[in-house]
């Protein structure tokens, strides 16, 4: 493992900010940690590189405890959230500084910046002035200068936070390109699971300083560890019920559930995809109001407001059979889309 | 964030107390330990014993009562006139686009930066013994209390032109032309809206300047006549006259109160200044003057500025030369009359003690700046913020006979040697060091420090290629103020500084203080020279500050 | 020497300071001088002698002389006592008889007998040899003769002349709080009039139109119109608290040389004064500071210092300068105060003095 977290804690005044995580990452690979503000995923960062020790636990790199590894001799990159380019230095000098940390010559450096001016796409940049530059521009210097001294872990906090939505979508997708090609190894964190997954080979969701899960993209979005990451997940279909064989007992009647699934008093997930409207209002099944619709390209988003006292139900359905708010349409459940929930 | 219990916190620790360790020794050996000394001395008599209730039967006596009341009075009146005569000027130099105006702000900073000493020659040369209006008219103010005020005014005019006027030159005029569309006059708007936002800076300004008058000494020291005493030069005459260090220690005391209180005030206004204005580039705001009543006041303004501001350093050139090259060369001659050496000498002591001096100054002062703008700061680490502001107020004389008999054991026996001026100079440059500097270090960005040592940035490459570019220019600010106060210090060198060793202020108060024209004239020369360095140094300053406005 | 030093050794000083390794910066050469075969003279400003007189005296005794002129009379004696734990030289010379106690009081001098003190007046010595009598001399008002003759007016003799209307605004004197002579004026009124009696001959002195300055250099040669500085600066005072001696001095310095002094003495206004010098207890140099004392009070020095000083001398039979008999004047009956009532009253006389007359 290149990187890897055993039991690290850090602690602010009582509050555990990171509270015995555990955490690896290997050669080549891209983690993304995702998690709300304030789940430790910066603190998280800053452990690793060394700008915060850590109360207890270790943090190892190529196996070696890093405890007494001051932040410039870890040999590992971090993009600011903010990008924090030297105001006073031009472009080159920004992109360069690392390389006169580690003692390049000055051709060695004039060579790598203006590589890597190439590569982020501003290849006649050099002499401009930091002040000068577009956010989107920054984002990139910040990169290459972050890149140039060829940390042997990259490490990005919100990346493209601070972008616009369409500049956003489209630099996720160079980055792992761009990653991919260079074979860098990455740690990111990000609260927005769209970028998460779009970058990340595997995902690391945080909860109040521990990990609630691990995993591929798909796993992760298959099969939620708990209530809160597929809450976390944009999933609102989240209930209690009492899984007996293949039916679990919910506020919405009787839902069928894959086979195998957990047994007893759990926490159960409906994606929206698995929430079916029965033709009609005589149809059968669960009765529901439809409560608002929300278009989403070919998609209609759709709020059901189940008859008695049961939670509102979030389901899709194409835009040409969706019904007008105020119909009362009839649910059924698809047991391919639900998932119990640990 | 306050880290506690944790090693992180640990670490933040000793790194502040790194810091710390050399201004804090610095001031407790160099400052507190001969500050206490004295006052001890006085407090307690030779035998050990506390002379308590005769401290107190002090503060009772009527001439001491007189002291007393005299120099708040005559601070109370120095910092009225002062606002009297340099507000309308703030107007005139923030608002009216005239020719010349760049120079002339310029030139009235110029007696802020005077040793005190120069000031008072300054005036002399005008209102003294055969001055210029002595010649005209036959009028004489020195020895009264009227010329101390009006060298008060000098001295601080500039500190409301630049406080006070950079402050107006950049409010918006649209906020009281909006005032006036609802229905004000020119007047209600101006009293409405733009008295408020100077508000505080005025009264900062006016804080300042009663500090400043009320611990005045070099002025009042040459101005004054014998009935003319204000607290310090009255703790100078107990000491170094009297030997009655009781009445002295509690005048020390009594000040040091004083000046505690007037610190805190302004604290408190520096806080309120931050309140959120409009403002904007002053360039914009400067108009022309238009109508009779402007140009009223735009003439007004430039006759005062030229009678109190102009002039007396112009006769003070005009009178050095009154005997052609004749005083200037006097200087270098070793006629023994009033020193040991040839006065000349001084200038060269001056020039080497404030080189030592500002050095200090920037270390001491550089290394406590550092640790109070760290974002870990605490609040005791606050309050030695405020702690080091007190050099400025404390007693300059109590200062220098604390050095005397404090610094004289191994391995502090610095009496006979030459460092003790320069220390106790640096005590006055360690404040402007810390002022210029402390708002540029808090400016700086935590995580640029972070991202450079990520980058492979040792803390000391981080402080040389992230700190150092972004304050060197406040550090060379803070070098030229440390300077410029090392050189014109007075109060605290006169004593100190060895007969055979005077400095450029202590020179010319002796050369004052002595009769003849030769020894007058030597004073002018002499003056004129230490003007010429403290000038040369502002128009540095000046350039390298561009037009924002700082505390100073 | 110290001077050319400095530059070099600044920003090395500064960091010797942080590391506390301060303790003797620069006092190598000190104690080569101080230590040594330097014996050093810390005096008052006015410290005068012939060049030729101490070169015979260094030539004799082996040391070399180093005078520290340290402010007026009474600064350097504060000084000194403020630093007599560590003190600045070996011999302080110039302690009057009005500031004595304070001397003796804080113990600042080791007792040492001079060679000569036999030949000392008897009037003059002090008791244990706690301190070395060197030079003495009478604090009068001066006048300008050609004032009084021009507007036909007898000049002033004594102390109650002085607030006769005849005379207002016609006296220049000294703060008696930071000057000796004006000290010296204040202590002969005491004596005149007694310890309640003086305050009320000063209100009347000061209704008189009575002038204070803050010492003599400006009283006697800015504000007073008989002398030579004085009447070069436009002085408009013809009575001055000065010397006796002061009226032969305005003989020997002017050129060309008049036939008589153009002031004269109100010799019933007189308080005498005497210097005294003393060996610094924990001096560096004692041997040296003893030789100096020895060479004080010895006939070359003693018949030098009339006319560097002007005052007169204590030895017994030292002869005084022809100019200095010739143009002086003789007190009448110069006033006297017992040193322990100097030293009882001195400082709250001043108090009450500074409070009624400034």
């Amino acid at each position: 493992m290149l990187l890897s977290l055993e039991g690290a804690t850090v602690r602010f005044g009582g509050r555990a900010a990171l509270d015995a995580v555990d955490l690896a990452v290997a050669e080549h690979e891209i983690v993304c940690v995702l998690g709300p503000s304030g789940s430790g995923k910066s603190t998280l960062l800053r452990a690793v590189a060394g700008l915060q020790a850590v109360d207890a636990g270790q943090v190892l790199l190529d196996g070696r405890d890093q405890a007494r590894v001051p932040a410039h001799r870890r040999g590992v990159g971090l993009m600011f959230q903010d990008h924090q380019l030297f105001p006073q230095r031009d472009v080159a000098g920004n992109v360069a500084f690392g390389l006169r940390m580690r003692g390049a010559g000055r051709e060695e450096q004039a060579e790598r910046v203006r590589e890597l001016l190439e590569l982020v796409g501003l290849p006649d940049a050099g002499r401009r002035g930091v002040g000068t530059l577009s956010g989107g521009e920054q984002q990139r210097v910040a990169l290459a200068r972050a890149l140039a001294p060829r940390p042997r872990l990259l490490m990005l906090d919100e990346p493209l936070g601070q972008l616009d939505r369409t500049l956003r979508e489209r630099l996720v997708v160079e980055l792992r390109d761009l990653f991919g090609r260079l074979g860098t190894t990455v740690l990111a964190v990000t609260h927005d699971q769209g970028e998460a997954f779009a970058l990340a080979d595997r995902v690391v969701v945080m909860r109040d300083g521990r990990v609630a899960q691990s995993g591929s993209p798909l796993e992760v979005w298959q099969r939620p560890a708990d209530a809160f990451v597929a809450r976390f997940l944009g999933f609102e279909n989240v209930v209690r019920a009492t899984v007996a064989g293949t039916v679990a007992d919910t506020p919405w009647g009787k839902v069928p559930v894959p086979g195998g699934s957990a047994q007893g008093e759990r926490n159960l997930l409906v994606r929206p995809s698995g929430v079916r409207l029965a033709a009609g209002s005589g149809g059968g099944g669960l009765r529901c109001v439809v409560a608002a619709r929300t278009f989403q390209g070919a998609q209609v988003s759709l709020r059901l407001r189940p008859e008695g006292e049961a939670p509102e139900l979030e389901a899709v359905c194409p835009l040409r059979d969706a019904p007008a708010p105020g119909e009362t349409v009839g649910v059924l459940f698809d047991a391919g889309e639900i998932a119990v929930l640990g | 964030m306050t880290a506690t219990s944790t090693r992180s916190g640990l670490r933040g620790d000793a790194a502040r107390l790194g810091l710390m360790a050399v201004p804090v020794a610095f001031f407790a050996v160099f400052f507190a330990h001969p500050v206490v000394a004295i006052v001890l001395r006085g407090l307690r008599g030779e035998d050990g014993a506390w002379r308590l209730a005769e401290a107190a039967r002090t503060l009772g006596r009527p001439e001491v009562r007189e002291v007393l009341w005299f120099t708040l009075w005559q601070a109370l009146a120095s910092t009225a006139l002062t606002l009297v005569v340099a507000l309308p000027a703030a107007y005139v130099f923030a608002r009216l686009r005239f020719p010349g105006r760049e120079l002339l702000r310029a030139v009235v900073t110029v007696p802020f930066v005077l040793p005190t000493v120069v000031a008072g020659a300054a005036f002399l040369a005008v209102v003294g013994r055969s001055g210029l209006f002595d010649e005209l008219w036959g009028v004489r103010l020195d020895g009264t209390v009227g010329a101390v005020l009006l060298a008060h005014v000098f001295v601080n005019f500039a500190v409301v032109v630049r406080t006070v006027g950079g402050l107006w030159a950049q409010l918006d005029p649209g906020q009281e032309e909006a005032a006036r569309m609802l229905g004000a006059s020119r007047f209600t708007a101006w009293r409405t809206v733009t008295l408020p936002a100077l508000g505080p800076a005025v009264a900062a300004a006016a804080l300042m300047i009663f500090l400043f008058t009320f611990t005045s000494f070099g002025i009042v020291q040459v101005l004054g006549g014998p009935g003319v005493s204000t607290l310090e030069t009255e703790i100078y005459r107990r000491t170094a006259d009297l030997l009655d260090l009781t009445t002295a220690a509690v005048l020390s005391l009594v000040q040091f109160a004083a000046v505690g209180g007037v610190l805190a005030v302004h604290a408190w206004t520096v806080r309120r200044r931050e309140a959120t204005l409009r403002l904007v580039d002053p360039a914009t705001t400067a108009r022309p003057p238009r109508g009779a009543g402007q140009r009223l006041l735009l003439g007004g303004v430039l006759l005062v500025t030229a009678v109190l501001i102009v002039l007396p350093p112009a006769v003070l050139v005009q009178r050095s030369f009154s005997a052609g090259l004749g005083y200037y060369r006097a200087l270098a001659e070793e006629d023994g009359a009033a020193f040991l050496v040839a006065p000349v000498e001084a200038v060269w002591n001056s020039l080497e003690y404030a080189v030592a001096a500002t050095a200090i100054a920037l270390v001491i002062g550089g290394l406590a700046a550092a640790a109070l703008a760290r974002r870990d700061a605490g609040r005791w680490v606050r309050g030695f913020d405020a702690l080091l502001m007190l050099p400025l107020g404390v007693s300059a004389v109590t200062v220098g006979f604390g050095f005397l008999i404090a610094l004289d054991e191994p391995p502090l026996d610095l009496r006979s040697t030459w460092i003790l001026v320069p220390l106790a100079q640096a005590l006055v440059g360690v404040p402007f060091v810390v002022r210029t500097m402390l708002p540029v270090l808090r400016a700086v960005d935590h995580r640029l420090r972070e991202a450079a040592a990520v980058l492979g940035a040792s803390p000391w490459r981080v402080w040389r290629e992230v700190d150092l570019p972004m304050v060197r220019r406040a550090l060379l600010i803070a070098a030229g103020f440390a300077f410029a106060v090392s050189l014109g210090e007075f109060g605290a060198t006169v004593f100190i500084a060895r007969p055979d060793n005077p400095t450029l202020p202590v020179a010319v108060a002796k050369l004052i203080g002595r009769p003849g024209d030769l020894n007058y004239g030597q004073a002018m020369a002499l003056s004129v020279i230490l003007m010429v360095v403290c000038a040369a140094a502002l128009l540095v300053l000046e350039r390298l500050r561009g037009d924002r406005t700082g505390e100073f | 020497m110290h001077i050319r030093r400095k530059p070099a050794a600044a920003t090395a000083a500064v960091l010797a300071l942080a590391l506390s390794a301060c303790g003797s910066g620069g006092s190598g050469d000190d104690a080569q001088e101080s230590g040594g075969k330097t014996v050093t003279l810390v005096s008052h400003d006015s410290w005068a002698a012939s060049e030729e007189v101490i070169a015979a005296f260094e030539k004799e005794s082996g040391f070399k002389v180093k005078v520290l002129e340290d402010g007026d009379a009474g600064q350097a004696l504060n000084k000194a006592v403020l630093t007599k734990d560590h003190p600045q030289g070996d011999v302080l010379f110039g302690v009057d008889n009005t500031l004595l106690s304070r001397a003796l009081d804080n113990e600042l001098f080791d007792p040492y007998e001079a060679e000569d003190a036999a030949k000392v007046g008897e009037e003059f010595r002090v008791e244990g040899d706690a301190a070395t009598p060197v030079t003495t001399g009478d604090v009068c008002v001066n006048y300008d003769k050609a004032y009084f003759e021009e507007k036909g007016l007898e000049p002033p003799r004594t102390f109650d002349d002085l607030i006769d209307p005849r005379y207002k605004n016609l006296l220049v004197t000294e703060n008696a709080g930071t000057s000796s002579p004006g000290l010296g004026f204040l202590l002969g009124t005491a004596a005149e009039y007694g310890d309640k009696g003086w305050q009320d001959y000063w209100k009347k002195l000061k209704a008189n139109g009575l002038k204070v300055v803050s010492g003599w250099e400006q009283a006697y040669n800015e504000e007073f119109s008989g002398s030579a500085g004085g009447k070069q600066a436009g002085g408009e005072r013809p009575l001055v608290v000065s010397y006796a001696s002061s009226p032969p001095v305005e003989v020997i310095y002017a050129d060309p040389q008049p036939e008589e002094a153009p002031t004269g003495v109100a010799t019933g206004t007189c308080f005498r004064q005497v210097e005294y010098a003393g060996l610094l207890k924990n001096a560096k140099n004692p041997e040296g500071g003893k030789a100096l004392l020895d060479f004080l009070v010895s006939e070359r020095f003693q018949e030098d210092l009339p006319l560097n000083m002007f005052v007169n001398p204590v030895r017994e039979g030292a002869e005084l300068p022809e100019a200095f008999t010739e143009h002086g004047a003789v007190a009448e009956d110069p006033r006297t105060l017992a040193p322990e009532k100097i030293a009882a009253h001195r400082d709250e006389w001043v108090d009450s003095w500074t409070s009624l007359v400034l």
